[in-house]
């Protein structure tokens, strides 16, 4: 017994359609736009701009600010109440520490740089879309980074190990679940977020974090292509070729 | 610094130029983009220019207020996210995002285009509740008629979800649409100096003298009005915005 098919045929390593843009709003220093199944992430960065009130500037380096909402239209199920939530507010601190470890805001001391992450329609694995969007969107807005972050979900389903788990999954009732999302720099392979819930022996949950080994380069260069293509409207290709 | 602008924008206006090469009562391009949620019982993405916002409507069951018990409900919420502007502050909605929602609300209330009373389960006890929420993902003025006219475009390809035993299963739509009888559209006139003019951009929007919102139906009935802006309005100013909006409405309700 045990889950054997996932919804299209899925393979257990294998993530949902995914669609990124940059540039998708046009007041934004940084944008970007992230899709994952029916997962829907905008991110948009606003800085390095002055911060108030002012006790909250640190003199030695800009700051780093997250904030990720859900639109109240966009749950699997009733509408969810606008402004900050406790979950909300939890989601924000830890997109916050993922994305911290490749930003260089010292040239910024006292300043800001604002991340604002909206969420239009969710399917399970919202934190890790709101993480690859900001992260598109902080590069987009030419903010000093050492690598991208890409973030997404690893879990357990009853006996299989799989990625990118969509709302089904988690709620599959038949057997135990656990649900990883992880954020990971891709030069590094270092985990910059980790959280889980559910339930898993050790073993598989190693087996579970390798497995996002697979995807990871992917979603890494899904990131890249989608900025380099913004850049390349406006001019010729790598190659040198014209658009 | 501001006063210098408003002076260009008036001066400019006077030759009939606007910043963007448009007519005084031209539209930018609009676009409504339908479905772009699939959690939401009816979405839409609506553009003006590089204004952009998403509506999204949500059905949901609760009781009924105590002095209308047959009546279903219908609620706006507008939010001024702060993605949308850097001016624009996370936190509760600001006064502009009440009025704006207030004013949306209004059009679709008093043109009465949705028969609340077809939204009654059971006198009293249970009733459907229409919540409309806006929100804004880029602001480059006139927000407030892409709201409306996105209200009004949610609404009209919302489906009501499975309602079976007095629960709700999100997961599984009817083909059944909200009881609709009229498509009220707001189109908000505004006034600089001595001219009259319609959808602005940021810039435009901010040095304006005063703004009338006027919800038409498609028999131009007037169904709900709202000035704004700090200076006042003559009789001869408010009929001239009425010709100006009902004119323009028909151009927008062709959109949807």
């Amino acid at each position: 017994m045990g889950y054997s098919k996932r919804t299209n045929n899925r393979g257990f390593d294998e993530l949902r359609k995914i669609e990124a843009k940059t540039g998708v709003i046009k007041n934004a220093d940084g944008s970007a736009y992230f899709k994952i199944g029916n997962t829907a992430a905008y991110a948009a960065v606003y800085g390095p701009r002055n911060l108030y009130p002012k006790f909250l500037q640190n003199p030695s380096t800009g700051i780093l600010r997250c904030n990720y909402n859900m639109m109240p239209f966009s749950g699997t199920g009733e509408r969810v109440r606008p402004g900050p939530s406790r979950r909300s507010k939890e989601i924000s601190l830890v997109t916050e520490k993922a994305l911290l470890p490749v930003v260089d805001l010292k040239e910024f001391p006292n300043a800001v740089v604002d991340v604002f992450i909206e969420l239009i329609e969710t399917d399970a694995g919202s934190r890790c879309a709101g993480i690859c969007a900001a992260s598109m969107a902080l590069a987009d807005a030419g903010i000093t980074m050492k690598d991208l972050v890409v973030a997404v979900s690893v879990g357990k389903v009853d006996d299989k190990v799989a990625v990118d788990l969509d709302y089904d999954e988690e709620a599959y009732e038949d057997g135990p679940v656990s649900d990883i999302p992880l954020a990971i720099i891709p030069s590094t392979g270092e985990f910059t977020l980790l959280q889980m819930d559910g339930e898993i022996s050790k073993d598989d949950l190693i087996k579970a974090l390798s497995l996002s080994k697979k995807v990871v380069p992917k979603l890494y260069e899904i990131q890249k292509k989608a900025l380099s293509e913004k850049y390349k409207l406006y001019g010729s290709d790598t190659n040198g070729n014209e658009e | 610094m501001a006063d210098d602008l408003k002076s260009h924008l008036i001066s400019s206006f006077e030759k009939n130029i606007r910043f963007d090469n448009r007519g005084l009562l031209d539209f930018r391009n609009v676009v409504i983009e339908y479905n772009v949620s699939k959690n939401a019982e009816g979405s839409v993405r609506v553009k003006i220019g590089d204004t952009e916002v998403i509506v999204g409507v949500k059905l949901m069951v609760d009781k009924p207020f105590p002095d209308t018990p047959d009546h279903g409900v219908i609620m706006v919420n507008t939010e001024f996210l702060p993605m949308a502007n850097p001016d624009f502050e996370s936190g509760p909605p600001g006064i502009e995002a009440i009025e704006q929602a207030r004013v949306v609300d209004r059009g679709i209330r008093e043109s009465k285009m949705i028969d609340l009373k077809k939204l009654c389960i059971k006198k009293g006890e249970k009733v459907w509740i229409v919540s409309i929420d806006v929100c804004t993902l880029n602001d480059d003025g006139n927000l407030l008629d892409a709201s409306a006219l996105g209200a009004m475009a949610a609404l009209k390809v919302a489906k009501f979800p499975e309602y079976e035993n007095d629960e709700i299963n999100y997961k599984t739509h009817t083909n059944t649409k909200l009881p609709m009888k009229k498509q009220p559209v707001a189109v908000t006139v505004y006034k600089m100096g001595k001219h009259f003019f319609v959808d602005p951009s940021k810039e435009e929007e901010q040095n304006i003298d005063a703004r009338l919102t006027i919800t038409t139906t498609e028999d131009n009935t007037i169904c709900a009005l709202q000035k704004g802006g700090d200076f006042p309005l003559t009789l001869d100013d408010i009929a001239n915005m009425l010709d100006i909006a009902t004119k323009i409405s028909k151009e927008l309700r062709s959109k949807l």
